[in-house]
């Protein structure tokens, strides 16, 4: 503890030098955070999804419309808790770059078997009497600005209306959150109710998009999936029965090589500051030999020297590692505020320990060579060298 | 003035020659820009690729008749009496026998695996007709033949042959209601529809128990007649159609993954360039403190600031363009050509593209490697030249 002004001194012998290799250091934690923050935010959904929830959809693509009655049947299966079903409304609220999910369900069911919204007993009950009601996202109204009692309108772009035109007009009656903040961005959306929608679309009428099935036991989740895809074997319409992990899991991995990408770039951005902060530990290690060779002559232990110089480089890694993270904590829910759909952007805990690892990871890497080559200096070389 | 000339060729001469023996210090600079330019020619040729597969989609003398209010062929829905109807508008070419060229087209998807993962992609299924090689000209068989009409056979774009699992000729593939034959690989021109599965129209529609279409596709008369078969259709009271060119209607589908793509890129590279310039800077710091004592005696021997300062920028300028050149280089041999596929969310489906590293991404990947050289050598270089002489010589 009492070298800490030593180490202190040392670290700031060279000012520039140390406040630029900080820095560079403290823009790729930054850049660390931030990246870390968009990858999680994409496999947000397969967090959330619940153990006991089953997705069940056309066979051969989630956009097959199922028929009604496939519901009544699933409902009756052993081993069903509850059922649900949902729609893609594909609406849009005066511009399309205003993207939000509106999805038509069973209002009652998909309240029951989603417990992750949360929303005040009055409003579930207006949702669930009011056939244009729809409820949304608190996030979404707050971006948008709307309250209770709004009139909504949304041009659909999938689903007309009976008399051909395609603007509907909702009523918002619920504005509702998420039990955890994190799972946010995962139910930014509008809910409107499946028997209206049903009844005033011009065509489709008496389908459904796909169903959400709670099962009594979580574990015999798998066996449920086959059962219910064998219940619709050879039907008109077959079904594919997935967990809702894997069904979240899916849309992740279509966006492809998003993750692959996020950790070359991290790896390219790690790979150039390693080079760069080994270079500068190396150089004021090199500028500092008699200094070393004098504490080395006063009685200082090898041992000691070593350690000086890898706690040089630990303040420097560590100190700036965390520099980096924090601006990132203090910029990403601005950021978030700002992008559809990432609401939840925020830096998890596993990334921040990671981050903190790789830090230290650093430090070793960065402070090993400068370190040995100080504990094998020779007092009198050093000295005389000079 | 030739004196001025000759001792900025001496004084960077000299230093460069000097650059290994401090090569670490250099490599610096070299890597640390090399891996700014190369990840921000590497992300932005992804966009490029992106983009260059949109663009080459459609052309101007085609038009896509959708759904009035529908934004893209999945959520838009053509009865066959409306697709007659777009088909026998005026301005719409006709083949020798009087035929309009047009197609009634289905859109749907079809979930294949990739073959790493067995996890589902949204693939698109085409329904169309053999009529298809007459309309979309650019599109032509390279591998095995055309589907027949009535039959469940399948032709490959190439771009989803090379990305989706059991897709080569001869293979069967899940499309609706079981497994159909792949008959053919085609290639249109590296555009989007070398994403898609082609079928038969009238098998598909049976198969998947739909009784209309998605979608008209028509060549025009000529790009002109576009105004006038747009205004046919709009004053017809028997439909209500979104009538749109190809190119717009493919440049919309695409805006917002481009765009995100474009940001990521820019953003990423801003803050690794940001990152860059400490190093730079660092760098040339540190190699103009260990030539104090040759700046200071250059300078009383009677060499001007100018020369000293030209040639420590020229070093980080030509440290710098090293780096450039690497990174362009190394991306180049990485990633072009690198085919992916993602999901494009605005048409829920997959679209196959390849990276391209192109010579204008190169040249801006190089004047980054140059500006941020610059930065980092100028300060350094302005430190160089206010050296105190008597001061830097005296240390010494």
């Amino acid at each position: 503890m009492k070298f800490i002004p030593l180490i202190w001194a040392t670290l700031w012998r060279r000012k520039p030098r140390t406040i630029l290799t900080m820095a560079s250091v403290i823009v790729a934690f930054l850049l660390y955070a931030m990246l870390t923050a968009v990858q999680a935010a994409f496999g947000a959904g397969v967090k959330v999804a619940g153990a006991d929830r089953l997705v069940t959809m056309g066979r051969y693509s989630l956009t097959e419309i199922l028929p009604y009655s496939h519901w009544t049947q699933v409902k009756t299966l052993p081993g069903v808790a509850n059922v649900t079903v949902a729609n893609w409304f594909g609406g849009v609220y005066k511009d399309e770059r205003n993207f939000f999910p509106q999805f038509a369900v069973d209002g009652e069911t998909y309240l029951d078997i989603y417990p992750e919204i949360v929303i005040s007993p009055e409003q579930r009950k207006a949702f669930l009497d009011t056939r244009t009601g729809v409820i949304v996202a608190k996030s979404l109204a707050e971006r948008f600005g709307w309250k209770l009692g709004d009139k909504l309108p949304i041009q659909s772009t999938i689903w007309p209306l009976k008399n051909g035109t395609n603007l509907w007009t909702f009523d918002i009656v619920g504005i509702f959150d998420t039990q955890k903040p994190e799972d946010r961005s995962q139910f930014e959306m509008l809910l409107m109710r499946q028997e209206y929608f049903d009844e005033a679309r011009q065509f489709a009428n008496g389908t459904i998009g796909w169903m959400v099935v709670k099962v009594k036991d979580p574990s015999q989740a798998p066996q449920m999936a086959k059962n219910i895809d064998a219940m619709f074997k050879n039907s008109a319409h077959e079904t594919r029965t997935e967990t809702e992990k894997a069904f979240n899991q899916s849309f992740v991995k279509q966006m492809g090589d998003i993750g692959m990408i996020i950790t070359s770039i991290l790896g390219a951005v790690f790979f150039t500051l390693l080079l760069l902060t080994g270079n500068t530990m190396m150089q004021s290690v090199r500028d500092r030999i008699p200094e070393l060779a004098v504490l080395k002559t006063i009685g200082f232990s090898d041992r000691s020297v070593l350690l000086l110089v890898l706690a040089e480089s630990a303040f420097l890694c560590i100190g700036a590692a965390l520099v980096g993270i924090v601006l990132a904590m203090l910029i990403l829910p601005g950021l978030a505020a700002h992008i559809p759909g990432f609401t939840g952007l925020a830096l998890t805990g596993p990334a921040f320990a990671l981050a903190v690892g790789i830090a230290f990871a650093l430090t070793l890497v960065v402070g090993a060579i400068p370190a040995t080559r100080a504990m094998r200096l020779n007092i009198v070389n050093a000295l005389s060298g000079h | 003035m030739a004196s001025m000339i000759q001792q900025i060729s001496a004084v960077t001469g000299m230093n460069l020659r000097n650059v290994p023996s401090r090569w670490g210090a250099s490599l610096v600079v070299v890597v640390g820009i090399g891996g700014v330019v190369g990840v921000l020619v590497a992300l932005l040729a992804m966009a490029e690729g992106f983009r260059a597969t949109l663009a080459s989609t459609g052309r101007d003398d085609r038009a896509i008749v959708l759904r009035g209010g529908s934004k893209d062929e999945l959520g838009s829905v053509m009865l066959r009496e409306q697709a007659q109807i777009v088909a026998d508008a005026p301005g719409v070419r006709r083949n020798a026998d009087g035929k309009p060229l047009a197609l009634f087209e289905l859109y749907m998807l079809t979930d294949l695996a990739k073959p790493d993962d067995p996890s589902p992609n949204n693939v698109v299924v085409r329904g169309t007709s053999p009529a298809v090689l007459d309309v979309r000209n650019e599109a032509h068989i390279v591998q095995g033949r055309m589907f027949q009409t009535g039959l469940r056979e399948v032709v490959v774009g190439r771009g989803a042959s090379g990305q989706f699992v059991n897709l080569s000729v001869g293979s069967k593939v899940e499309i609706r209601d079981g497994q159909w034959d792949v008959v053919g690989i085609f290639e249109s021109g590296g555009d989007v529809h070398e994403s898609e599965l082609w079928v038969d129209a009238d098998v598909l529609m049976a198969a998947s128990r739909r009784g209309a279409f998605n979608s008209v596709s028509l060549e025009l008369e000529n790009a002109g007649a576009y105004q006038k078969f747009r205004d046919a259709l709009t004053a017809d009271p028997r439909l209500t159609v979104n009538v749109q060119r190809e190119p717009e209607y493919y440049a919309s589908r695409s805006s917002a993954l481009s765009t995100f793509i474009t940001v990521l890129g820019y953003s990423v590279a801003i803050i690794m360039a940001i990152g860059a310039v400490f190093g730079a800077l660092n760098t040339m710091y540190v190699a103009v403190s260990a030539r104090s004592v040759e700046i200071a005696t250059l300078r009383a021997i009677g060499f001007s600031n100018g020369p000293v300062i030209i040639s420590v920028l020229a070093e980080a300028l030509l440290l710098a363009l090293a780096g450039g050149v690497i990174g362009a280089v190394i991306s180049y041999i990485i990633f072009n050509g690198y085919s992916v596929s993602t999901l494009n969310m605005q048409t829920f489906s997959q679209v196959a593209f390849a990276f391209r590293v192109t010579p204008a991404l190169v040249q801006e990947g190089l004047i980054l490697a140059l500006v941020l050289g610059f930065i980092g050598g100028l300060f350094p270089a302005v430190r160089a030249a206010r050296l105190p002489v008597v001061e830097a010589l005296r240390a010494a």
